[in-house]
């Protein structure tokens, strides 16, 4: 196996032991990256120079036998992560110039833990989208079939890690944006319960919404990678202080007991009928290993795409103000379309007269969509679902229809409206493309989700 | 539902081209009809909810840290003038 | 047609806390050199957020209570959108429809007056940056410095109580004292620590309801400025009413140059500000329990000093609102008292004493004064004998008073020297000679 190729636990345990350094490691990455990056074009921005300074430096702290999480592994930041000196775009060119003067939080800890960051990934600017396609530095591609899209907005984190380009990586997820590139790309994507992770130093998205995750290859580097990011930070007031887990504790615990929802309203027409399938059998697997299948009804389900896409809108109509070229940035000319789409949308929303009617009803409609999960979670651990409805489709099919490509959120845009974690996993492949599993919980249910998923992935290395 | 293009945009502070207004009223009409499906809902006697933390009273103690220097603050801007950022004449008077 | 004035006052206060409102940079701008003072949270860089300071708050509740207003259970922060240059994040954090405080009052009066006036809301909000003109090789500019951007604001909106412009500087006195008292804010005008915007309209006399119209006027920025500023804008609506237009709905800027106001077309247009809750905020309780507990660290409010210290020491009126102006030299005052007490010496001595002399406060402590009672060294003027042989001499020496207006200083000397004659006995020369220059100017 190439090193490029290596988990972050194949990774810490081959640096400890000395089998590779860091800077072997690094190297193969940066290889990986500049074969494939020209076509897939998942990164905006690599950190030669400063990645492999880095890595020597993780390699004298381990010949000294210093440990640190995650010492020496390379890992890629979405470009909405702001890292000090170095360019952070969010994938638009009103910030194509911008140079942090500060490191987020989230950054910060994992720098803390010796990861040595060796780049920063593409996305849908402003994390608007759903495809990857809406970057003003060009889309990224799907490493399982270069005319498909990768799904977004982390797109470009989702591609680095399918493709071996580095060992994990982070996104956001405001509406799906790591579950849904996760499984159009066959990794394991975590949106964690909102407000685990500082948001403090991402660029802002929508601030009520956006929850801080990652990418890795398997579910037990998700657990893992989720320990170093995990806290609440005094820097951000919405992280309560709830005590971090010990997120890889319950990883090998198996479902047996564990009460598992299937909620009918996501398997209604309009879902692929071979993922549907595909999504049943992993079901019928989880029930013979012994969890008990429970049918559940998540009503309100159907308002949620109308009720996200006014409440998102319209924070990021506010969260999109301060970029007027004068302290940094160029002049709001250069937003794009969809960018410029959506302030519109949310600016009209708050404004008089439609306030009520837009926002303050959308605010009820979010009352209504979380206690759906409140009352479900009275009955069940877990809530298995797609998702999403569709496979992934190819380039440039979508782009022309924006409310089409809004619709693909449906089965993720009710997490973040709830607030609760989701972990999307690999299934297998229809039609050589890759679909994902959700697996959704209760606030703060992380570890749960890590335990099924990874019972799924320990029993069945290939997908069903 | 027809919106205002030219007074969201100003509202906005974007400055759109002709045919950009018309493209944009004809996709947010269609994303605003789509969003209508939400009135079908008796909301009545719900709250709002804005924050979903359920946290409370979140402050922090009244204690000062070091700031950015002047040379980071101004180090993405070409427009500056003595340690100020500069801008076209604002008049505030007729 | 007889019109009257409708004002109603919005004051903001700009509280003295150690960091700014939402982030912990210096909060103490006056003076630094720009941009010095900034991070990405007050300077809006991508990815910071708010985090509220707590004492700033805790003073904003304070302000309420020392206004007899009602502290809400709930409250919570608000986004308020708009564009401008000194506003780095495109949105200004403030309160909308639950500040932390409503509905209270405020006693003020004058020699011939006193009304009470209704205090609408008191709620907190960060200030923007500073923005200044600059004219460099033929070209304008405006240039912008951030270091106040963020500093913690309370606002304090009035009913439209007010009739006069006079009754407006009474109020912003007793604000400023009532700040001051509590340890808050220095509410020095001047530097922009207390700022004031009036509400003006005028309404027929024997009408019931409301000016349909009001103009917002800013940029008064001292004292001296609030009368005259109020006035000229009573006369320019009273002649427009008169010629029977009706004034706009507008803002003005007062003109410290011209002495008039003009209108500030740019800011006029009804702005959209599209208010929802700031959610990066979560939001506020305080039980009944906390605002208790809370009111109890008020300290005792001018008002009821002063009327404490008439009945205690049998003081007159004048003398207690004079010894009660500034806290510190109330309880200088009553510090005296209570040494004084065990030689005898009455409070009311004390009180001439601290009021007629021109004492160090800070070098001069309280037993040094007794000490001075009891070497028998104190002579007893009465604050109020001594208004009366002022008004007496500048009345009985018409020519001396004329001089001095014309700058000839040897005409002070000589009224100083008629005063003490009249008194009978030592006296304070330089703060009868400080009287006497402020009662003839």
């Amino acid at each position: 196996m190439k090193l490029n190729e290596l988990t972050i636990k194949q990774s810490i345990e081959g640096l400890r032991s000395k089998k590779f350094s860091s800077e072997e490691l690094t190297k193969e990455c940066l290889k990986e990256i500049k074969k494939k990056n020209v076509t897939l074009n998942a990164f905006i921005s690599v950190c030669e120079e400063e990645a492999l300074k880095q890595a020597k430096r993780a390699d004298k702290l381990i010949s000294e036998n210093q440990e640190a999480l995650l010492l020496g592994i390379p890992i890629a930041l979405k470009d909405l992560f702001l890292t000090k000196g170095i360019k952070t775009t969010a994938a638009s060119n009103v910030l194509n110039n911008y140079i942090p003067q500060y490191d987020g939080t989230v950054t910060s800890k994992l720098k803390e833990a010796g990861a040595v960051i060796i780049g920063k990934t593409n996305c849908d600017a402003w994390a608007h989208g759903s495809s990857g396609e809406n970057s003003d530095f060009g889309p990224t591609k799907n490493p399982w079939n270069e005319e498909y899209v990768p799904g977004g907005s982390s797109s470009g984190s989702a591609v680095s890690v399918a493709a071996n380009m580095c060992i994990a990586s982070t996104g956001t997820d405001t509406g799906g944006s790591i579950r849904l590139p996760a499984s159009f790309c066959n990794v394991v994507g975590l949106k964690p319960t909102y407000g685990r992770v500082s948001r403090y130093g991402i660029i802002a998205m929508a601030s009520s919404l956006d929850s801080i995750g990652h990418f890795t290859k398997t579910v037990e580097d998700s657990a893992s990678l989720l320990n170093v990011t995990a806290g609440t930070d005094p820097k951000d007031a919405t992280t309560p202080n709830v005590r971090v887990d010990e997120y890889s504790q319950d990883l090998d615990k198996g479902v047996k007991g564990l009460r598992i929802g299937i909620p009918k309203e996501y398997f209604m027409e309009g879902l692929d009928n071979k993922i549907k399938e595909k999504v049943k059998r992993v079901i019928k697997f989880y029930e013979k290993e012994g969890a008990n299948i429970v049918d559940i009804s998540l009503p309100t389900t159907k308002y949620a795409i109308a009720c996200y896409y006014i409440i998102q809108p319209s924070e990021v109509s506010s969260n999109l103000a301060r970029y007027d070229g004068i302290r940094y940035g160029n002049t709001r000319m250069e937003f794009g379309s969809e960018a410029k789409r959506r302030i519109m949308l949310g600016t009209f929303t708050l404004s008089a007269g439609y306030y009520d009617a837009y926002y303050k009803k959308a605010m009820k409609v979010r009352t209504l969509i979380k206690k759906d999960f409140d009352d479900a979670f009275k009955k069940v651990d877990a809530i298995l679902s797609p998702v999403s409805p569709t496979l992934p489709w190819k380039i440039g099919e979508k782009v022309n229809d924006p409310l089409k490509m809004y619709l693909s959120d449906i089965f993720t845009v009710t997490a973040n409206l709830s607030g609760i974690p989701g972990l999307s996993i690999p299934i297998g492949f229809i039609n050589d493309l890759p679909v994902g599993l959700q697996i959704l919980g209760p606030n703060f249910s992380e570890k749960t989700l890590f335990r099924i998923g990874n019972h799924f992935e320990r029993s069945n290395k290939n997908g069903l | 539902m027809k919106i205002n293009v030219k007074h969201v945009a100003k509202l906005a502070n974007l400055d759109l081209k002709e045919n950009e207004f018309d493209e944009l009223e004809k996709q947010l009409s269609l994303i605003l009809s789509y969003i209508e499906n939400l009135q079908e809902l008796n909301t009545e006697d719900i709250e709002e909810t804005s924050q979903i933390t359920g946290l409370k009273n979140i402050t922090r103690e009244d204690k000062t840290e070091p700031s950015l220097s002047q040379e980071e603050v101004l180090s993405n801007t070409k427009s500056k003038e003595n340690g100020l950022f500069k801008v076209k004449a604002i008049f505030e008077e007729q | 047609m007889d019109y009257k004035p409708v004002i109603g006052l919005e004051v903001h206060v700009e509280l003295k806390t150690k960091s700014k409102m939402f982030c912990s940079c210096l909060a103490d701008y006056f003076g630094q050199k720009p941009n010095t003072h900034t991070c990405p949270v007050c300077l809006g860089l991508p990815g910071a957020l708010p985090v509220p300071n707590k004492t700033a708050i805790e003073w904003c509740l304070k302000i309420g209570l020392a206004l007899n207003c009602k502290i809400k259970n709930f409250s919570k922060f608000d986004r308020k959108n708009y564009f401008y240059p000194d506003l780095p994040k495109g949105y200004q954090i403030s309160q909308y429809d639950m500040p932390f405080s409503e509905n209270g009052d405020i006693d003020i009066k004058n020699k011939n007056w006193s009304k009470k006036i209704r205090i609408t809301r008191v709620h907190m909000e960060e200030d923007t940056g500073k923005l200044i003109h600059s004219y460099k090789s033929g070209e304008e500019s405006t240039l912008i410095d951030f270091n106040r951007s963020g500093v913690p604001l309370v606002e304090i909106v009035t009913e439209p109580d007010f009739k006069t412009a006079e009754e407006v500087v009474e109020y912003l006195k007793k604000l400023q004292q009532i700040v001051r008292y509590l340890e808050v804010s220095d509410a020095d005008m001047e530097k922009g620590e207390m700022r004031l915007e009036p509400n003006i309209s005028l309404m027929i006399i024997s009408d019931k309801s409301l000016p349909k119209y009001k103009a917002e006027i800013k940029n008064i920025n001292s004292f001296k400025f609030v009368e005259k500023a109020i006035n000229f804008e009573i006369k320019r609506q009273t002649e427009i009413l008169k010629s029977g237009k009706t004034p706009i709905q507008e803002t003005r800027g007062w003109d410290e140059k011209k002495q008039i106001t003009i209108s500030q077309r740019q800011k006029e247009e009804a702005n959209d500000y599209r208010y929802f809750p700031e959610p990066d905020i979560p939001p506020f309780k305080f039980d009944d329990k906390y605002i208790k507990e809370l009111s109890t660290q008020i300290p005792e409010l001018p008002d009821t000093k002063n009327t404490r210290f008439q009945k205690d020491y049998s003081l007159p009126y004048y003398d207690a609102e004079i010894l009660t102006r500034d806290k510190k030299i109330a309880n200088y005052f009553e510090e005296a008292v209570e040494l004084g007490l065990k030689e005898k010496i009455e409070p009311k001595r004390i009180a001439n004493f601290i009021i007629n002399r021109k004492i160090n406060f800070s070098e001069i402590e309280p037993a040094a004064i007794i000490e001075e009672f009891k070497k028998g060294k104190v002579e007893n003027v009465d604050n109020i004998e001594l208004d009366n042989i002022l008004d007496k001499v500048i009345i009985d020496n018409t020519k001396a008073v004329s001089d001095l207006k014309n700058g000839k200083q040897e005409a002070l000397m000589f009224l100083v020297g008629q005063v003490l004659r009249a008194l009978g006995k030592k006296a304070d020369v330089n703060l009868i000679r400080e009287r006497i220059e402020k009662k003839i100017k």
